[in-house]
């Protein structure tokens, strides 16, 4: 028995589908065993859709309003809402992302339905979905169930694979019109950070610091191993809360999640609800003063000293390993 | 206008994990003995918001509201001290055990009793739970606007404006009173109590509400009210190979990590 059908609800990034949601649809076909697995994406145009069905959607929804891709919550919390009844779907998979831990809570109250949110774990056990999650400042794991017949969950980024790419997959596209009476919440602006041009949830190396830099000039060492490694800068709480990054630096429970292949944690501790937003790399490198940091538990690999002196003799050494390599 | 600011009491979330354990047989966190029970940081930053508009000119009475045992009232106390007028205490045997739709359900029975809300506001999530539910079920269940993740909360003739954090930057939403904001830390850090709140507090009003005085039945408030069914509580294993790179000098340990980096092909 599958768990019944199953809606992604699926965010774009310059029209493209976002690489979390493209995670959501490999999750959805795990669940789907069979059943339609759909996509409602309130701004797809004919090449997003196209995009989604190859990565496994078999029926995508649209607004047919390709502005309808910039999330406005009541707008898309009614339009999902209409796509999910429509679909008959029992289970609503959303990205746990600033725009899905706004809309998920919403839509499972206004269609009834049980919720969990920055679920790591989604699976299905005789027809029930069980989710787990990460609570108590990421210390603890929750697994929870529903006793109500549709279940919304937002999950974080890389718990799932994504499909491979399958361009001659088939499936239909529906159109729901969106309802503008809908809107009551309105976006006057819409203001975003330039530069940054890899995204801290996609890079592939990630260099982040916590209260252990000591002041905002440790920063400037973190970028110096990132341009070596062609990597993003991030932050624990601490650093974002004391000014010294923004809090669009932020990785945790809190901030964002990253799961990239190399992850090193400078003078970051390595509690908990910092954790949950980087637990998942591939490889976590822990360079601390503390010896006793409870990073060390996470790492693979771990420094013990002061970043100051560790960082540029790493670089120094990258250089150095790289030249003989030619 | 009157500002309602829902808050939970959760034990100090700053506090070593070691302090706490989890019986993964009564699926419970049990917090050490002695361990401190606060405001949630994320809800004091809500009243900081309510305090704010206040300090703004704006006119307002602000209620503190909160759920749970006798026992929270302290939470409450925290709040008046900061600064906030009057305190609703929601406790009935009937309201232990609930989840995030039943909380819900409760406080917008509550909020509804108040009449005259215009503005509720409460943490982006409790720092117990983690979960982010009940702010925007509270406006869903009484059809109310909801914004989410503020950094910034203002009050204008009859409408609430708001600068919502995403991921690369933030959105300005404005909504029609009545609404719900829920606040998120990059608000800033909330005030602490001054002498003169403090001691104005003990005078300031409290009310103790029941379900019966909220009209709700064993069905809306109880056990039987939850939709969720704990199934399982633990703690994840740690990874615990961790590597240390020796070396005498910095130098060394750093040639020796650009080594290991480069055996597992991350160079």
């Amino acid at each position: 028995m599958s768990a019944g059908a199953i809606t992604v609800v699926a965010e774009l990034s310059d029209g493209q589908p976002t690489g979390l949601t493209r995670e959501l649809l490999g999750l959805g076909q795990r669940l789907a065993r069979g059943a339609p697995l759909c996509a409602a994406c309130p701004g797809a145009d004919e090449r997003a859709a196209a995009e989604l069905i190859a990565y496994g959607a078999d029926r995508v929804y649209t607004s047919g309003e390709p502005s309808a891709s910039s999330y406005d919550s009541d707008i898309w919390t009614s339009w999902v809402a209409a796509a999910v009844r429509k679909a008959q779907s029992t289970v609503v998979l959303v990205g746990h992302t600033t725009s899905g831990a706004d809309l998920a809570p919403r839509l499972a109250f206004r269609l009834d339905g049980g919720i969990a949110t920055g679920c790591i774990e989604v699976t299905e056990e005789g027809g029930r979905l069980h989710l787990t999650r990460p609570c108590y400042g990421g210390n603890v794991r929750e697994t929870v169930s529903f006793t109500t017949r549709l279940v919304v969950a937002t999950v974080r980024g890389g718990c799932y694979d994504a499909l491979e790419r399958e361009p001659r997959r088939t499936g239909e596209t529906v159109t729901i019109g969106a309802d503008p009476a809908a809107r009551r919440a309105c976006v006057l602006e819409r203001q975003r950070e330039s530069g940054g041009d890899v995204r801290l949830e996609d890079a592939r190396v990630v260099i982040a610091g916590g209260r252990g830099l000591s002041g905002p000039e440790g920063f400037d060492v973190l970028g110096a191993l990132a341009r070596e490694l062609d990597g993003v800068v991030g932050a624990s709480r601490v650093p974002c809360d004391l000014g010294w990054c923004p809090h669009s630096m932020q990785i945790g429970l809190t901030g964002k999640t990253v799961t990239p292949e190399l992850y090193i944690a400078v003078g970051i501790s390595g509690a908990g609800h910092h954790m949950a937003g980087c637990g998942n790399a591939r490889n976590i490198v822990a360079i601390n003063t503390d010896a006793e940091a409870s990073i060390y538990k996470d790492a693979r690999w771990g420094v013990v000293g002061d970043y100051r002196k560790i960082i540029p003799s790493l670089i120094a050494a990258i250089r150095e390993i790289r030249a003989m390599d030619k | 206008m009157h500002i309602v600011v829902c808050v939970k009491q959760v034990p100090n979330p700053e506090a070593a994990f070691s302090m706490f354990k989890v019986d993964e047989g009564a699926k419970r966190v049990i917090p050490a003995s002695g361990l401190q029970m606060l405001m949630s940081p994320f809800d004091e930053q809500a009243l900081e918001a309510a305090l704010r508009i206040r300090d703004a000119g704006a006119q307002a009475r602000i209620t503190v509201m909160t759920l749970g045992a006798e026992t929270v009232r302290a939470v409450l106390k925290h709040g008046l001290a900061m600064g906030a007028d009057d305190g609703v205490l929601l406790s009935d045997p009937n309201f232990q055990d609930g989840d995030a739709y039943r909380t819900a359900r409760v406080l917008a029975a509550a909020i509804g009793k108040l009449a005259d809300c215009d503005l509720v506001l409460t943490g982006r999530q409790a720092a117990d739970w983690d979960a982010g539910i009940v702010g925007c079920g509270i406006a869903e269940l009484m059809q109310m606007p909801v914004i989410t993740f503020a950094r910034d909360v203002r009050v204008e003739e009859g409408s609430v404006r708001v600068e919502r954090v995403v991921e690369n930057g933030f959105d300005v939403i404005e909504a029609p009173l009545p609404a719900v904001v829920t606040v998120s830390n990059e608000l800033g850090a909330a005030r602490a109590p001054s002498l003169r709140e403090t001691m104005r507090a003990a005078r300031k009003p409290v009310a103790a509400w029941t379900a019966a005085d909220l009209g709700l039945k064993e069905g809306d408030a109880g056990t039987k009210a939850a939709r969720r069914i704990l199934e399982r509580l633990f703690v994840p294993p740690k990874k615990g190979a961790c590597e240390l790179i020796e070396g005498a000098t910095p130098e060394e340990q750093g040639f020796n990590l650009a080594q290991r980096l480069r055996q597992a092909k991350l160079l």
